[in-house]
């Protein structure tokens, strides 16, 4: 019996069960699958946004530049990467300078401080590479750039060390109200909890519609991307947005805090919710859209493209809260952008409502503190001596690329709700996310999961379920 | 820190090639650095023969031909480290390396030869659309999965791009007990030597599919399928004509890139065209000291020339650090119409004994041309080939008579000439 069952294991999930676990309640998180930060959360601009963009009265007016506050503490305390780059929002033509006004003033009412209009001069010093065509921009200083998976994985590594607990490769079914709560049946097993979270990200209307008569409706919608090697990360510093206009909504070109470049993303409405192909269209899309912000696009150095959903609802804003119909059953659902930047609020209002709930104590041990796995490519060479006399695993290098270490590795696999998978080292650790995209090092992690896992060979994923990497040994069919 | 005369970034057939020869030269304080747990480079997984027929005389595998030059490291007692990976570099050929056994040291050379080979182009280099799934492999590391490992990476397979690792994989691949449907290639060529496509294509009945792509790649969680298209006369995709074919694995050979990350730190002058650094007819590099031979200056096709052209870093090497290497007046080596790359850059005269041989790739397939080289406006030779093509790389020779005939000579242009 649980006090609060979480459904999701993504940004909004997963900062829900760490603000959770300072309370004295038993909380559980069931995600389906094999990892942490495997849906949106994995896949989208990470972008820390200033908080400018929504209208004041909407919950993502409130929460994002709410949010926004919190990154520098949350960053040091969890120890994952954020930088505020600052970002500025690209105005090409004189007659839309009125929209930035709009903006700013918008951003003023959010509480968004040091919002400020630059003339092209401005911003052409600030940003040397961007195109000649721009006219202006807004810039706000506040804004920043996340690793959004590695912020998640922090977020849950320490809900785990203060006690939250986690049940993977658990697909939720349905949901039965009962006289002590709701009876939570997966593909493995059933749960029994007071609360019940709802953060299935673009399954939340299917989670809703289990309970509540009240139905919901997602429409996911793509959005593409285009990533580039570190040899033009630093071509721009800040994020660069476009001014949406008549045409759309345009597309944004920024470093990530790893050192790429990013770009993207187009939006399209699908209609599968688990389709995550990117398509020569979108791609095309994108290259050209943002081959308007900057002087030259650096398209021989892509090196992977992506796709991420946006879970759209008519509403066109977040739905949070306790659902009329069904006591104890909480919805934090239609979470699109800027539902990364607004995980920290988003976070403390669910906790409100839990609290006055369940009226629980708190903890008076809560550890705020998690500390993320020592990146050998961050060091100086005395701390990367040091690490190697503790354990020689750190000397040897496992990712050429990214230069990442086996002992990474290995921590990435024995640490708390460690990595199981291919994709799972890549995402605490950068190993095969580089330039040659794992063509060097995926033999090698292939075989330390092997062992470690204490698994056959044939049985590595790349993202679990059927993602198998190899299919038996050679000969076995001649 | 230790100091060393010559230190080697790389224990492939360049590195063990330039460190017996400037060995031979009378160096003793040689040090030869690998990341992997052995010598030999790519070769340790290239167990098919072909290896060593110009060299040798012989058909051997690519650890055999490695084989002979680790024998000669070990009896000429050039000390080597391997599981050691070098991780910074800078022009005053100082560099720091890491290994297990070691921890982090730093050592000071004297000279640098750097021969870390090259990588393998990904997926993402061609931005082909379609889902993230698993079955996707470079033909390199499904290479090395199924030759080192045992391991077999699918049994249902489409190679695209139709290198020579791509059509060595699909007769691989063939005798391990998988199915290959087709090697699918952009050009209207195959980049790889004609040899291998009839070995390893034509003797098992693979299909290679001349000016075609891959245009999408289906799959939630393995491979399930990839669509192919035939391309038009400027490479697009007529996607009117894309068609399906179920798969498994989906095998890339879409080209070669040198690693050139550690050059870029000491300032290595790279060229756009080969991705390797630009180099002197010694091999040398803009910074003194430092030389680059192997697929690491320009991708290679056969290891034969590969230890050629480490034959000459490593004597270049030995040369400088007797002081004897002469820099002065240079010529130019122009790759001039027709002509994709040149090797090398330049040349000093000075330092030329006798001949000497400049490597050249051309640009596209062409029959009973002309292969003319040109000291400024003079053409000097002038042959004719059969054919040419980008998948196998020429030579011609430049003799010291023709450089004293010329010695006011600005620049030798190669051309392709129709007559
Ligand atoms: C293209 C794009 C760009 C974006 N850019 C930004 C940005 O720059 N800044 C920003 O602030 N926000 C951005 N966002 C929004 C942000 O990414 C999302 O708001 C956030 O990741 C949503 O997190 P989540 O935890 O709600 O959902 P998710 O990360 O999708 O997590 C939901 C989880 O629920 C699990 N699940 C679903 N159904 C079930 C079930 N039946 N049983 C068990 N588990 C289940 C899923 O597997 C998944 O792990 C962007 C979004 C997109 C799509
Ligand atoms: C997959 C493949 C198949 C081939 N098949 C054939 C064939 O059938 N026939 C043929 O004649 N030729 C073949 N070739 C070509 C030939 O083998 C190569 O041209 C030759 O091996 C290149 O030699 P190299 O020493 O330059 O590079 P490599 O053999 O790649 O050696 C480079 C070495 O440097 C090491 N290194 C790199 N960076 C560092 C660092 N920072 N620190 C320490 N060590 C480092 C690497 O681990 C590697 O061992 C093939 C090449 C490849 C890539």
């Amino acid at each position: 019996m649980y006090d609060v069952a979480i459904i999701g294991a993504g940004i909004s999930g997963m900062s829900i069960a760490r603000e959770l676990s300072k309370y004295d309640l038993k909380v559980c998180v069931l995600e389906k699958e094999v990892d942490i930060a495997m849906g949106t959360t994995k896949a989208n601009s990470a972008i820390v946004h200033a908080g400018f963009d929504a209208k004041p009265d909407s919950l993502k007016g409130m929460l994002n530049a709410a949010a926004n506050r919190l990154f520098d503490q949350l960053s040091k305390e969890l120890d994952f990467h954020f930088r505020r780059n600052g970002s500025l929002v690209l105005c090409f033509d004189k007659k839309d300078i009125e929209h930035l006004e709009f903006l700013r003033q918008q951003g003023i009412q959010n509480g968004v401080p040091n919002l400020l209009i630059l003339d092209k001069a401005a911003v052409k010093e600030m940003e040397p590479n961007l195109s000649e065509d721009v006219v202006a921009a807004l810039y706000a200083p506040t804004g920043g750039i996340v690793c959004p998976y590695e912020m998640a994985i922090g977020m849950a590594e320490n809900a785990y060390e203060n006690g939250v607990e986690f049940y993977f490769e658990n697909k939720v079914l349905d949901i039965k109200k009962s006289d002590d709560g709701y009876r939570i049946i997966t593909d493995k097993n059933t749960y029994i909890s007071k609360v019940v979270i709802n953060a299935a990200g673009v399954h939340s209307d299917e989670i809703n519609n289990l309970v509540s008569s009240n139905k919901l409706n997602i429409i996911p919608r793509r959005g593409e991307y285009c990533v580039f090697d570190k040899e033009v990360g630093s071509y721009i510093d800040k994020t660069i947005f476009q001014l949406p206009t008549k045409l759309g909504k345009g597309v944004l070109v920024t470093p990530t805090v790893d050192g790429n470049l990013l770009i993207g993303p187009n939006a399209v409405d699908i209609d599968d919710k688990d389709d995550l192909s990117t398509t020569k269209s979108g791609l095309d899309e994108i290259l050209n859209k943002a081959s308007l912000s900057i002087k030259k696009m650096p398209s021989h150095a892509i090196i992977a493209s992506f796709t991420g959903l946006r879970a759209r609802t008519e509403a066109d804003d977040f739905i949070i809260g306790e659902v009329p119909d069904a006591k104890g059953f909480i919805n934090v659902a239609g979470i699109e952008s800027p539902g990364l930047s607004s995980a920290p609020c988003i976070a403390m209002m669910v906790k409100d409502i839990v609290v006055e709930i369940l009226a629980p104590q708190e903890k008076a041990n809560f550890n705020p503190v998690r500390k993320g796995i020592p990146h050998f490519s961050e060091m100086s060479n005395e701390d990367r001596q040091s690490l190697i006399a503790q354990n020689p695993a750190y000397g040897q290098i496992v990712c050429r690329c990214e230069t990442v270490s086996e002992g990474e590795i290995l921590s990435a696999i024995h640490r708390p709700l460690g990595a199981t998978t291919l994709d799972g080292i890549k995402r605490r650790t950068r190993a095969g996310s580089g330039r040659c995209q794992s063509g060097f090092c995926m033999t090698r992690v292939l075989d330390i999961l092997s062992s470690e896992l204490e698994i056959k060979r044939t049985e590595v994923t790349k993202f679990g379920g059927e993602s198998r990497l190899l299919v038996g040994k050679n000969k076995e069919d001649v | 820190m230790q100091e060393f005369d010559l230190v080697i970034i790389g224990g492939g057939p360049a590195g063990l090639g330039a460190a017996v020869a400037a060995s031979e030269q009378g160096i003793k304080n040689i040090l030869i650095l690998e990341r992997e747990n052995k010598l030999g480079g790519i070769l340790n997984q290239c167990i098919h023969n072909g290896f060593g027929l110009q060299l040798f005389k012989e058909e051997l595998t690519g650890p055999e031909y490695a084989q002979r030059f680790i024998k000669m490291i070990e009896s000429k007692e050039i000390r080597y480290k391997t599981n050691t990976m070098v991780i910074d570099l800078n022009r005053d050929k100082l560099l720091t390396a890491v290994s297990k056994a070691d921890g982090i040291f730093t050592i000071q050379a004297k000279a640098i030869i750097l021969a870390m080979g090259c990588r393998e182009r990904p997926r993402g280099a061609l931005n082909i659309p379609g889902t993230r799934c698993s079955g996707i492999f470079t033909a390199g590391t499904a290479q090395k999965f199924v030759n080192i490992k045992g391991m077999m990476p699918g049994k249902n397979i489409v190679i695209l791009g139709s290198g020579d690792i791509g059509l060595i994989m699909a007769r691989r691949m063939t005798l391990e007990g998988a199915h290959v449907n087709a090697v699918v290639e952009l050009m209207p060529y195959s980049a790889g030597l004609t040899r291998n496509i009839v070995q390893c294509l034509d003797d098992y009945d693979i299909p290679l599919m001349l000016s075609h792509t891959v245009t999408n790649i289906v799959g939630k969680d393995r491979l399930e399928g990839v669509f192919i298209a035939p391309v038009d006369e400027n490479r697009k995709p007529i996607l009117e004509m894309e068609k399906f074919i179920p798969c498994d694995t989906l095998l890339l050979s879409v080209g070669l890139l040198p690693e050139n990350e550690l050059s870029k730190k000491a300032s290595v002058k790279l060229s756009p065209l080969t991705s390797g650094a630009e180099v002197d007819e010694g091999r040398e590099t803009n910074i003194d000291g430092i030389f680059a031979c192997g697929n690491v200056l320009h991708v290679h096709d056969l290891v034969d020339h590969v230890t050629e052209e480490s034959y000459i870093a490593g004597k270049a090497a030995a040369k400088f650090l007797k002081g004897l290497r002469k820099r002065s007046y240079v010529i130019d080596v122009i790759a001039s119409e027709g002509i994709r790359y040149a090797v090398p850059k330049y040349i000093n005269p000075v330092n030329i004994e006798k001949d000497l041989e400049l490597s050249f790739r051309v640009k596209d397939i062409c029959k009973d041309h002309y292969v003319s080289v040109y000291f400024d406006n003079a053409r000097v030779t002038h042959h004719k080939k059969k054919i040419l093509t980008p998948g196998e790389m020429q030579t011609v020779k430049i003799t010291s008579e023709m450089l004293s005939t010329h010695s006011h000579c600005r620049a030798i242009s190669i051309r392709v000439e129709k007559e």
